[in-house]
């Protein structure tokens, strides 16, 4: 055990310091999640990938710094230290990226990965539909082979980011015969295709942020299955694996949740119940827990370990402390909680709002909690399903 | 940067799980109770043979020189075998302190016999009226003011205050200080005493990684064989998502008192912080999983003669060791909301 960086780690540090400082946006920009912030947020990762910053784990040839997982926590730190926007692609650079290099072919890692880590190309997900949500093994949507295309029918829904996206990854089922698990296949979709039809819908917080996405027979090339046809099942799985989740909600975004709540609540302690602070203290704790066992899951990769089923614990953990920490927020903050950021008395609210709205998504989206309790009684401690 | 224990420090803890799976039955622990002192000699003699009570103490003195790295794991072991030995007063928190002392003679011939396993060392600190295995020690260290002081017990007047948890015992002690008694005061006094604690709680902490560990694995076999409606209770959703709640508790208080024991090591400046952080997770991690278990467990669990409950006692007694969860939790709030703390992302190892 050594609880210290190198000193390879402390440079590094400074560098991305350096660059964050002189260049994330003095304003922060429009939500992504309306078409203009969309854009907006499209430049910022431009310009974050010309500097090599927008994915440092990816490989050089890739736009990226070949960083390895420690690296890349350092760099999370450094990026919500100095409040830098939301990644717009988080969906392609997070989840897709690492499952194209595991699962991709040359062809595809040069055709996808650059225009990704340049967010030319966004990307959303397209996993649930209306009949298969928690099980996603229920999807009924098929891809039938006709010569060097798939013939997509049916309906994707719940696309987070499908809004303003140009891609979709997700799974079809490419042998209509076939039942659950298998017949699946993991197939890449320009979403400009004719017979593809995208459908914004309005999130709990009035903005389109995901999308239904409806197949009348859209043809799509044979090349953008990823993955072996009717393995894509455990492709899936792969995207939903440990480092994936670990980049999608890395700790630095909690830590800064923390300690913004423990200021947010020494400006107002006065008007606070006495349990407020111990539950304050409570949350920075658990932010602090969670880096440090996020620190030894990377401590367990980088000696070779594997990592399973464990990722259930930290969804579970992660979301249920984001949404704690924006509920403390809001209790603080009293009646100024229900102001919309922006009005003409909202001056120092902050985004606890928006930011709790958002948070009470996150026992649901990427497998409910009560799917990860499943999953953690029978592969931990394996009760019977 | 490694969270990794080096394969040494894994090995010794599979010497001692292997050893405690062995020696450290039910039985023994009942019979344990059922005795008057509830001391085991030839079980210490044997934690002995093992190095565990001179895990600190340094070589010099026949100890193994080790440090709470290497300890962590050897305490979350006894706690997950419900070990009845007063070990984390003695190998925790008595040698260290001994180890400090400015009185080479007292101190290096203290940690000898510990080291030897011929003696038992109760210690006193200012958060519990009560000093536990006061009864079966051969040094007593208790504070008084800004001074600690070491008695023979034989000198002092012990009562046993009869309590919840028959394999630690707690006895108020009657003594009165003296200039022969002090073995350190003033600034030194006061640096002792909360090393000391800090001390305890870690190693507190550590055991009831394994209480915890131990209460859901016990709860998780009970439900995969006891069947209801026709089919294992562990099956039902309600079943599981109780347990798993305790899972998501236990494997995230591990690496806080984890890395407690390394802020211990290297006498970083937070680790009274940590050790009350360390204190506080796993405390209410093994609480939680003690409810938890009882509740699987179903009236069964609710027997004398179901050993489930020497678990759960255990959880409830280190709860309130060194330091009870209030007292830490008042220690974190002061660093965190104080004006030096610092907080965010980046943070977490700067002190290391």
């Amino acid at each position: 055990m050594d609880l210290t960086y190198t000193s390879g780690h402390d440079a590094f540090r400074a560098e991305a310091r350096s660059w964050l400082e002189s260049n994330v946006p003095a304003e922060p920009l429009a939500s992504f999640d309306t078409k203009a912030g969309f854009d907006a947020h499209r430049a910022w990762e431009a310009n974050l990938n010309e500097a090599g910053w927008a994915m440092v784990p990816w490989p050089k040839e890739y736009g990226g710094r070949g960083a390895n997982l420690l690296e890349w926590l350092v760099f999370e730190e450094e990026y919500y230290r100095a409040g830098a926007p939301g990644r717009v692609n988080q969906n392609g650079i997070f989840l897709l990226g690492p499952t194209i290099m595991e699962f991709g072919t040359p062809e595809q890692r040069a055709r996808f990965l650059p225009k990704m880590a340049a967010s030319e190309e966004v990307w959303c997900q397209g996993w649930s539909e209306p009949n298969a949500g928690s099980d996603m093994a229920a999807i009924q949507t098929t891809a039938i082979r006709d010569g060097d295309h798939f013939v997509i029918r049916g309906q994707k829904t719940w696309a987070s980011r499908g809004a303003h996206a140009h891609w979709l990854f997700g799974l079809f089922r490419t042998d209509p015969e076939s039942e659950r698990h298998r017949g699946l296949s993991f197939v890449l979709v320009d979403l400009d295709t004719p017979g593809v039809t995208v459908r914004p819908i309005e999130k709990l917080n009035g903005k389109a942020a995901f999308a239904e996405v409806f197949f009348d027979d859209a043809r799509v090339p044979v090349e953008n299955l990823l993955g072996e046809e009717g393995k894509g099942w455990s492709v899936a799985m792969a995207t939903a694996g440990f480092e994936r989740g670990l980049m999608l909600r890395s700790p630095a975004r909690f830590q800064g949740t923390a300690k913004r709540l423990v200021e947010l609540f020494r400006e107002r302690e006065e008007d606070c119940a006495p349990s407020v602070r111990e539950r304050v203290a409570d949350c920075w704790m658990r932010a602090e827990a969670y880096t440090l066992e996020t620190y030894r899951t990377v401590s367990r990769l980088l000696a070779g370990g594997k990592i399973g089923a464990e990722a259930s614990l930290g969804k579970i953990f992660w979301s249920e402390l984001d949404l704690e920490m924006h509920e403390l927020a809001l209790e603080i903050l009293g009646v100024q909680g229900e102001l919309l950021a922006g009005g003409p008395s909202a001056e120092g609210v902050g985004d606890w709002l928006d930011g709790y709205i958002f948070a009470l998504s996150g026992p649901i989206y990427a497998g409910t909690n009560e799917i990860q309790r499943n999953v953690i009684a029978e592969r931990l401690l394996e009760l019977p399903r | 940067m490694d969270f990794n224990f080096s394969e040494d420090q894994l090995l010794f803890q599979q010497t001692v799980r292997d050893f405690l799976d062995g020696e450290c039955t039910t039985e023994r622990i009942r019979s344990q109770w059922e005795s008057d002192s509830g001391h085991d000699e030839k079980l210490w003699g044997q934690l002995a043979e093992l190095g565990i009570p001179g895990l600190l103490v340094p070589e010099a003195q026949e100890g193994m020189g080790l440090d709470e790295v290497d300890a962590v794991l050897l305490f979350e072991e006894a706690g997950r075998a419900a070990l009845a030995a007063p070990i984390v007063t003695t190998a925790a928190v008595a040698a260290p302190l001994l180890a400090a002392l400015e009185d080479r003679a007292l101190a290096n011939s203290w940690l000898a016999k510990i080291a030897a396993g011929d003696a038992i060392v109760a210690v006193g600190h200012s958060g519990s009226p009560f000093v536990t295995d006061a009864h079966v020690s051969n040094l007593l260290l208790l504070p008084h003011a800004d001074e600690i002081h070491a008695l023979d017990p034989a000198s002092v007047q012990l009562t046993h205050e009869p309590g919840n948890d028959p394999s630690r015992r707690l006895y108020s002690v009657e003594w009165s200080p003296s200039a022969a008694t002090c073995i350190a005061s003033g600034e030194a006094g006061v640096a002792l005493q909360a090393a000391a604690l800090d001390r305890g709680a870690l190693a507190s902490a550590a055991q009831q990684l394994g209480v915890s560990d131990r209460l859901i694995t016990l709860a998780a076999d009970y439900a995969r064989e006891r069947k209801q409606f026709g089919k294992p209770i562990g099956s039902f959703q309600a079943v599981k998502h109780l347990l798993s709640n305790c899972k998501v508790m236990l494997e995230y208080a591990r690496p806080v008192v984890h890395r407690a024991a390394w802020s211990a090591a290297r006498g970083a400046a937070d680790r009274s912080l940590h050790a009350s952080m360390a204190k506080i997770a796993a405390s209410d991690a093994a609480v939680h999983g003690a409810k938890t278990a009882l509740q699987v467990h179903g009236a069964i669990g609710y027997t004398w003669e179901q050993d489930l409950h020497i678990w759960m006692r255990r959880a409830w007694s280190l709860e309130q060791a060194f330091g009870k969860t209030a007292f830490h939790r008042r220690r974190v709030e002061a660093a965190v909301l104080s004006d030096e703390a610092r907080l965010g992302p980046g943070e977490t190892f700067r002190g290391e």
